[in-house]
């Protein structure tokens, strides 16, 4: 779960770390009103989950709170990336005398929290990875010990030479390490971590996104959560307990087990489909998934045709068909379906389909080649 | 032989009066498995199906049976701590089918288990079966069969469907493991490559990858290096878009790192047989045996 910028400012500021004032609007006139607060010449940001604000004219520069307004009134209810903004960021403009970046993030390789740090902040560190990859320094923590203090202050001096300001960076890492484990952060970032033209060094735009395993034991940080913020099918799907994605192809797919899914979508495409969507019931058995998962895959137009693919093992077959059949008697699916149904329970199963009308196969290939023959009007 | 458990694992299932935990208990009590003991705070002193005495905790578990080897069924909000007991209590494999740890926590699972000296096998996998010796998970029995192949996955139902593939061609499997789908497990790829080199009853290994992470990649050099046993590879999520979070935790494109693409060239750089899909697993094999 991504958090917005203003959530993940005031994460940052409960933890210790040096943040300069800002607030958020949901309305012009509030947006006005703040900006005044701030006496009037200030930046309003775009608070969306997508990279690339600015340039999408989602982030604009105010001299005066009538103007904070306009451009509040201009970038609320503008569509980002497919995300409409439904707030916006308040913050007095700053003089700043250099740009950094500070990251955490949980590292596959080395299997602990890897501190990043580079003095060429402000912009995407995945540029400077690329294109300057000496200018980040990093270091995996041992999630036994912490973060220690002389590793912190290590990279403070490899962003500044001021050993003050090194100092306040070590200070701000350990914090934000505290925080990682804090609210259960997969990553945070500060990006650009700033220095003042008096020398303070503040995080003037943090970026955080919670693993979706902690929110069960974290409930203050789940209520963060930002539904407007998120397409309304994956809401939909995460609140049935399925995960789903939408992409831009014909090829509804609803499928057991994350694997078999992405396997299931590369076979749509090497036989000359596009799949609509990832779609995991996951390992669970339970009919009215799939009638969610059926009622998501159907409300997109683009779904020429469905495609079960279903290995049971802890899924059984019965249960998907009956959940099939119990779709069909809620809504029309408007579009052919072709189910591949094998594994725990497969007999059951294919006998339900079958008494409901449906047919039902026990290869994958056969059932994707039907699929895609069926989208290019060549009944197989 | 066979690699990780064979007739001497004597497993204690933590989680055994659980819905998901009993009914594994009782699939794997049919395979052949020695269920030697279960675990669930508060039942100590009850027996399972009227034959496997139920502990309160792991360490009496392995005191009164001398389990070897544990499996976890509980819910993923205390499995991190059931990890932490049977690595504590001696356990030497520890397999976590449960899916769901907080990346977090797994950060400090990890280094306990290394340190006690075992083995974990997970989380968030399917287990491992050695066909006709002994299972623990939940990969169904009945679709494997006894023979030369060592397949190792990260993915579940999708290795389901290789197993399958082989079954019903004629190709049996020597040991059957699901490493698991989070970005950070117990034992990888290397491990199982290692195993599956060492065991006499391997001749060739299919190895399942998916995208995001490295270490396909880095299976793939060490297997150039190490293994001289014909491999077949295949990855899933060729046409999953970057930076999306595809069901497993462990399937994320970051960068240039862990694309399908990526994965596919490092395992022909290295010799693997590339699948473009599961059905070509048995051609591939067939070519390479």
């Amino acid at each position: 779960m991504n958090l917005h910028e203003y959530q993940a400012r005031e994460i940052l500021r409960r933890y210790g770390i040096p943040v300069p004032p800002g607030d958020v609007a949901s309305t012009p006139a509030e947006a006005r009103a703040i900006a005044e607060r701030f006496g009037g010449k200030v930046v309003v940001k775009a608070q969306v989950h997508a990279g690339g604000r600015g340039k999408a004219g989602g982030v604009k520069l105010a001299k005066t709170a009538a103007e904070a307004e306009t451009h509040a009134k201009a970038i609320l209810g503008m569509t980002i990336k497919g995300l409409t903004v439904q707030k916006v960021l308040i913050a007095p403009t700053a003089a700043i005398a250099s740009e950094s970046y500070v990251g955490i993030i949980v590292d596959r390789a080395s299997q602990r929290p890897v501190l990043m740090v580079s003095p060429a902040g402000g912009i995407d560190i995945e540029e400077v990875a690329a294109k300057t990859p000496e200018k980040i320094h990093r270091l995996a923590v041992d999630p036994r010990y912490g973060l220690l203090a002389h590793q912190a202050l290590a990279l403070g001096f490899a962003l500044y030479k001021d050993v003050k300001q090194a100092r306040a960076a070590a200070d701000i890492m350990q914090k934000l390490y505290t925080a990682v484990y804090g609210v259960g952060a997969s990553l945070a970032e500060i990006n650009p971590l700033v220095t003042t033209p008096d020398d303070a060094v503040e995080a003037l735009d943090a970026k955080i996104a919670i693993d979706d395993n902690e929110l069960e034991r974290r409930p203050d940080i789940a209520a963060l959560r930002d539904v407007s913020a998120e397409a309304p099918e994956e809401v939909a799907a995460r609140e049935a307990g399925l995960t789903f994605i939408k992409l831009e192809g014909t090829v509804g797919c609803c499928v057991n087990g994350a694997g078999l899914a992405m396997a299931t979508m590369d076979l749509v495409k090497y036989y000359g489909g596009e799949p609509a969507n990832f779609l995991d019931i996951g390992g669970s058995s339970n009919p009215q998934k799939v009638v969610s998962a059926l009622r998501i895959i159907t409300s997109d137009p683009r779904v020429k045709v469905i495609l079960f693919n279903i290995f049971g093992g802890i899924t059984r077959g019965d249960d998907v068909a009956n959940g099939i059949v119990q779709a069909t008697r809620e809504f029309t699916l408007k579009v052919p379906i072709v189910i591949r149904l094998t594994g725990t329970n497969e007999q059951l199963g294919v006998e339900i389909l079958r008494k409901a009308g449906f047919s039902a196969l026990t290869d994958m290939d056969e059932a994707v080649k039907q699929a895609v023959a069926l989208l290019k009007g060549r009944v197989a | 032989m066979s690699v990780f458990i064979d007739n001497a694992t004597r497993l204690v299932i933590q989680g055994i009066t659980g819905r998901d935990g009993s009914f594994h208990a009782k699939q794997m009590m049919e395979y052949g498995t020695q269920v030697v003991a279960g675990v669930t705070p508060g039942k100590g002193g009850q027996r399972f199906e009227n034959s496997v005495p139920v502990f309160n905790t792991v360490a009496e578990a392995v005191a009164a049976t001398t389990a070897n080897t544990s499996v976890i069924y509980v819910p993923a909000a205390v499995a991190a701590s059931a990890i932490f007991e049977a690595a504590d209590a001696g356990i030497r494999l520890v397999i976590c089918i449960t899916e769901g740890i907080p990346v977090l926590d797994m950060t400090r699972v990890l280094p306990f288990v290394r340190e006690r000296g075992a083995r974990l096998l997970g989380p968030n996998c399917p287990g491992l079966i050695s066909p006709g010796k002994s299972k623990v998970g939940i990969i169904p029995g009945n679709i494997c069969k006894p023979g030369k192949i060592g397949v190792v996955s990260r993915s579940g139902t999708l290795t389901y469907e290789i197993i399958h593939q082989l079954s019903t061609h004629g190709l049996g499997q020597s040991t059957c493991i699901g490493i698991g789908g989070d970005p950070l497990i117990g034992t990888n790829f290397i491990d199982c490559l290692t195993a599956f080199q060492a065991d006499a009853e391997t001749d060739a290994i299919v190895m399942i990858g998916e995208i995001g992470g490295t270490d396909e990649q880095q299976a793939a050099e060490y297997a150039q290096r190490e293994v001289k046993k014909p491999i077949v590879g295949f990855i899933a999520g060729q046409t999953a878009p970057p930076g999306r979070r595809m069901g497993h935790a462990g399937a994320i494109i970051s960068g240039s790192s862990g694309t399908a693409a990526e994965k596919m060239a490092a395992f022909e750089k290295a010799g693997i047989s590339v699948m473009k899909r599961p059905a070509d697993v048995v051609p591939l094999l067939q070519e390479r045996m």
